[in-house]
């Protein structure tokens, strides 16, 4: 679509933005307040930042949490990416529908159940709760929003490419690590980040299939949320938001970069011919 | 999956050695078997043990539920086991009103915040649409961005601001339009702010690329012809969009019913919904029989909007081939 922007259309999006970031902003700006109510400013302070490395629960949770969303985020990238190249390069077979079914169906899937699926699962398998049960259901649901965003890649992907390998000889593994991987490799990255952020701030699943000696930061900051609104809580989510905002914000950087350096590659071939 | 080599070799040159063919044929077949066994086991079984567990009597041990069907025993210990399967979770389900009652006002409070969502998500992703191609993508991954951050710290985040002495009332108290605070904070207002608040990139990001893909000549043409701008819009860009409406709206709606952080942290425990009531009978009454029961329901009351939503998928799959 390409037409006239409107006022309206102006004041829409910046009214629509103001109500997605103003709870934020103000989220992290009393985290640095020197008083104890949430909602009364005090002056500037850093005291709830130290406070938190202080606490060990807090701390200790968070690691837990970073372990997990590494293991799992990269299990799930695998998964993913066979489950999305069978979605786009595997349009018959026995029981797609079914797959189809099942990739798609965890994305939409209310949390509780999934949760309690799993957990009824472990419990019938006898499998002990905690850092595997967590890691594992994890894998499972973050893995469907890899095979989604890859595919949607793999959909505009040429070809042609890979069809030229092969006709020069390539056997179909090799021709896949040196011509598909890496044309596809940003959206891969992007769901290796989504995979790893969705672990980073699950909390329902993670109740279910957690055990004691596993409790993930979501889980923690929940039981003391119910408690009451503190500024070290407003502390840690600032951490917390600073890094996801970070990583993404340095990925689009990286993307747009090899977007540029690509374009550019792509005139001097032009040239070249 | 006998196909799989079939097709691969179709774009190959007769040249292909017995070997190379053999491995293809197994990678293929394993690239479809890996994520396929993983999401039978860890995705579909564990649906079936929930339907079992929902037939079984609760007892007071761990796990807290007699076995329904034991298989150590075989076939004959199989039929006695069917005979014994009860359906007294369910028909405690019907019993007590609070289950009919939480699972209608999941259905309905989803519903009222879907339409608000779809309100307040469509002139933004309209707006996002028709900004300078140079803009879009700036806009785009700001709509992305607070969908990266955590749910639970964007909800904390409302809680701040809602309650009697937040934010929102000193502001309103400070400015003079009210005099005394505003009961928001659990009520079902808090929730469907909640909610609007949390799936509104959801709603956006489908609306957006169904906005955008249109053709501006089609309004340009009927307003040519003399259509004013805002009739324009209802019988044209409307129409044109609604791939994106219903694609946001099953987004919304679909996770919207089984929700559970929203409504526990903003909507206190007066409010009533089913993801809730499932937490609250499996955490604090550990009835995990009664609890699977309640998810079996709600996955039979959501199987209509996720087919929809899986056809919908389908077909914006096929569009883009």
């Amino acid at each position: 679509m390409n037409a006239t922007w409107s006022r309206f259309n102006i004041v829409s999006i910046v009214l629509g933005f103001a109500f997605l970031y103003l709870p934020i902003v103000l989220l992290v700006v009393f985290s640095f307040n020197a008083s104890r109510l949430v909602t009364v400013w005090g002056g500037f302070s850093t005291q709830w930042y130290a406070a938190l490395f202080r606490n060990q629960g807090l701390m200790d949770a968070a690691w837990v949490t970073i372990r997990v969303a590494l293991v799992s985020a990269s299990a799930a990238t695998v998964l993913g990416t066979m489950a999305a190249l069978v979605l786009t390069r595997y349009t018959r077979f026995r029981g797609r529908v079914l797959f189809t079914g099942m990739v798609f169906a965890p994305l939409v899937m209310p949390e509780v159940i999934t949760g309690l699926s799993l957990l009824l699962l472990f419990v019938a398998v006898g499998l002990d709760r905690g850092f595997l049960t967590v890691t594992l259901a994890h894998i499972t649901f973050s893995m469907c929003f890899v095979a989604v965003v890859v595919q949607s890649r793999l959909i505009s992907f040429d070809r042609s490419l890979e069809e030229a390998a092969m006709d020069l000889g390539a056997p179909p593994v090799k021709t896949f690590f040196q011509i598909t991987l890496p044309v596809i490799a940003p959206a891969i990255i992007s769901g290796w980040m989504l995979a790893f952020t969705l672990s980073l701030d699950d909390l329902v699943i993670a109740s279910f299939a957690s055990g004691p000696g596993a409790t993930t930061l979501p889980m923690k900051i929940y039981s003391q949320v119910r408690l009451g609104v503190t500024p070290e809580i407003n502390a840690a989510c600032t951490i917390l938001i600073g890094i996801v905002s970070l990583g993404v914000i340095a990925a689009s950087i990286v993307n747009k970069r090899r977007e540029v350096q690509r374009r550019r590659d792509e005139q001097a071939a032009m040239r070249l011919d | 999956m006998a196909n799989v080599s079939a097709s691969a070799s179709a774009a190959l040159p007769a040249e292909k050695t017995f070997l190379s063919r053999l491995i293809s044929g197994f990678t293929g077949r394993l690239l479809i078997l890996v994520p396929y066994a993983w999401l039978l086991f860890f995705f579909l079984i564990p649906f079936v043990i929930v339907f079992k567990i929902s037939l079984s009597q609760s007892a007071i041990s761990m796990p807290p539920y007699a076995p329904a069907i034991d298989f150590s025993e075989g076939i004959s210990g199989l039929w006695a086991a069917l005979r014994e399967l009860s359906f007294d979770n369910y028909l405690w389900l019907t019993e007590d009103p609070l289950y009919f009652n939480a699972y209608i006002s999941s259905v309905v409070i989803a519903g009222i915040s879907t339409l608000l969502t779809l309100l307040v998500g469509y002139p933004i992703a309209y707006g996002m649409a028709r900004a300078p191609a140079s803009l879009r993508p700036t806009l785009l991954m700001l709509v992305i961005l607070p969908f990266w951050t955590s749910f639970l710290i964007r909800v904390y985040a409302w809680i701040g601001i809602l309650k009697p002495e937040g934010l929102l009332n000193q502001f309103l108290m400070g400015i003079g339009v009210i005099s005394s605070p505003l009961v928001i904070m659990n009520t079902y207002t808090a929730i469907f702010i909640g909610i609007v608040y949390s799936y509104l990139p959801f709603m956006v990001l489908p609306l957006y690329s169904s906005l955008e893909k249109m053709d501006n000549s089609l309004i340009e043409a009927a307003q040519d012809l003399g259509c004013p701008p805002i009739s324009a819009f209802w019988k044209i860009t409307f129409p044109l969009s609604l791939p994106g409406v219903i694609a946001g709206c099953l987004l919304v709606f679909i996770p919207a019913v089984g929700e559970f952080v929203i409504p526990d942290l903003l909507g206190g425990s007066q409010t009533l919904m089913i993801g809730r009531t499932l937490w609250n009978e499996f955490f604090a009454n550990r009835d995990w029989p009664v609890a699977s029961a309640v998810a079996i329901i709600l996955l039979l009351v959501l199987v209509i909007p996720i087919v929809l939503f899986q056809h919908a998928q389908a077909r914006a799959q096929e569009q883009d081939r």
